[in-house]
């Protein structure tokens, strides 16, 4: 006999408040999520390149999980950061990998007053929960907090917007939080996102999410759906989980070895450093590239990408058109001959092959705040 | 007057003699979402009914255009390629894909008028 399982789709919080704004919704990792509302997707995306969006992304997962120095030494097992020198409420983007450095998800780290928090995938939760637990024994106090709803606002003004409802937010510094209140409810706000524009992500209690994003509503932003999320986050040159990356590929080769702590290839004591270390240096045979179609041809997930010879070299992982850059952008993984900038290639769409360059990343030029003060 | 009639593909064609206008209905452009790419069968090549005769790409996928009639392709219209939004503006007059010469007009006797395909197009979206 297995386990029961609860075949229901979920919804957030916030999915009256997307009824209201006429969203059309998709089932993504168990939850009916909007995947864009009337404006259309090339719109929402221009707003929050141009002024503010907000995005619904309570289906990812919240674990706290309380400890001290032990369990920063034991995190430090797992996850490739030198996390006994990350300052209170100060982020890390960071992976977890199995033991052939092969990526089982990505996510960002937070170290809070108690512990950390750390935010993962919606299709990975659980799965990251019981690969945690396992590693972690029960030494410590996990919580995959689905009581806590998790709110994005992104673009250039979204500072101004956020912090007329929540007085602070706007001296936050890129890639650190804190805690706020709003209505008399603790929640914790850190300056990041995944949109390549300044922005904050929001955790809050289910109670009160529907409120907070009708008060960001009302001050100028404007709800962006799961579309959106995906054309701002590939010109912004980031990665998606289950496409871009997966446990077919390590943090080398997918191009994130900035992501990596020396100090903790130096020492070579986590999951998968190895193989990291061996990666790091002889070099990967495939690489993660960003791909700029010459012309207007959309080259998506799966098409296969050719060298001038006609040979095989690799294969996009997500291509779609980008609403900043008004043309195609791709992201691939090809065999590391072929992988310099400029270097000519050719795509596989239909039938037909199509001229592409391999260029740099990202294809829209971010706007993160690093200092404020 | 001429006759325009509908696709079960959601295509529309309006004949002019033995010329046919072909594009894809309001209703579709609702389903597929910002049209941000368009490709158009060769000017002088030959269309069977039912074949695909041209790709429209939204953010979010690509999908076919098929051609209602048989036909050679007489003329298309360069302005959906050079800006595939007029798509979604103004999808059943200035955005028309493609004219044909058609070879068998009885193929027309089996396309929807635009009462039938308002409820067929109701009936398969809810």
């Amino acid at each position: 006999m297995g386990k029961r399982v609860n075949m229901e789709i979920k919804k957030t919080p916030l999915y009256k408040l997307h009824q209201d704004c006429n969203a059309k919704f998709v089932e993504f990792a168990g939850y009916q999520m909007p995947i864009q509302y009337s404006e259309g997707i090339v719109e929402e995306h221009k707003f929050t390149r141009n002024h503010s969006g907000i995005f619904d992304v309570s289906h990812m997962g919240q674990l706290f999980i309380y400890g001290g120095d032990e369990l920063i030494k034991d995190l430090e097992k797992i996850f490739p950061l030198d996390l006994k020198n990350l300052k209170l409420n100060h982020s890390k983007y960071s992976f977890l990998m199995d033991k052939d450095a092969g990526i089982q998800d990505d996510l960002i780290i937070t170290k809070i007053n108690e512990g950390f928090l750390i935010i993962l995938n919606a299709a990975c939760k659980y799965n990251d929960l019981r690969i945690l637990k396992g590693l972690l024994s029960e030494k410590y106090e996990m919580v995959l907090d689905e009581n806590r709803s998790l709110i994005a606002i992104q673009g250039p003004k979204s500072s101004k917007i956020l912090n007329e409802v929540v007085v602070g937010v706007k001296d936050l510094n890129f890639m650190s939080g804190n805690w706020f209140s709003f209505e008399n409810q603790k929640v914790y706000i850190t300056r990041s996102g995944y949109t390549g524009e300044d922005g904050f992500e929001i955790s809050i209690s289910n109670d009160s999410a529907d409120k907070l994003t009708r008060e960001l509503i009302n001050k100028g932003s404007k709800l962006v759906g799961l579309g959106a999320r995906d054309t701002l986050r590939l010109e912004a040159g980031l990665c998606l989980y289950g496409h871009d990356l997966d446990k077919d590929k390590t943090p080398v080769e997918a191009n994130l070895k900035w992501a990596i702590s020396k100090e903790r290839i130096s020492k070579g004591d986590f999951i998968g450093s190895d193989i990291i270390i061996k990666q790091l240096n002889n070099g990967v045979s495939k690489i993660r590239v960003g791909i700029k179609p010459e012309g207007k041809i959309i080259a998506r997930e799966k098409t296969k990408i050719f060298n001038q010879s006609d040979v095989h070299i690799g294969e996009i992982t997500s291509g779609t058109f980008g609403p900043s850059v008004n043309g195609p952008v791709a992201m691939g993984y090809v065999e590391n001959e072929f992988s310099k900038k400029n270097t000519k290639v050719f795509l596989e769409v239909r039938g037909k092959k199509h001229a592409a360059n391999i260029c740099s990343l990202p294809f829209y030029k971010k706007s993160y705040v690093k200092g404020v003060n | 007057m001429s006759e325009v009639k509908y696709s079960k593909e959601h295509e529309w064609i309006r004949l002019e003699g033995d010329i046919a206008t072909i594009g894809i209905t309001q209703h579709a452009t609702e389903m597929l979402g910002d049209i941000v790419f368009a490709e158009l069968p060769e000017k002088g090549s030959n269309v069977e009914k039912d074949g695909t005769a041209g790709v429209v790409e939204s953010t979010k996928a690509a999908s076919d255009v098929y051609t209602p009639v048989s036909g050679e392709v007489v003329e298309t219209n360069p302005s959906i390629v050079d800006n595939p939004s007029i798509i979604n503006q103004d999808p059943e007059n200035i955005a028309w894909f493609f004219k044909l010469r058609i070879k068998d007009k009885s193929e027309m006797d089996s396309l929807m008028s635009k009462d039938e395909y308002d409820k067929f197009a109701k009936e398969t979206t809810t």
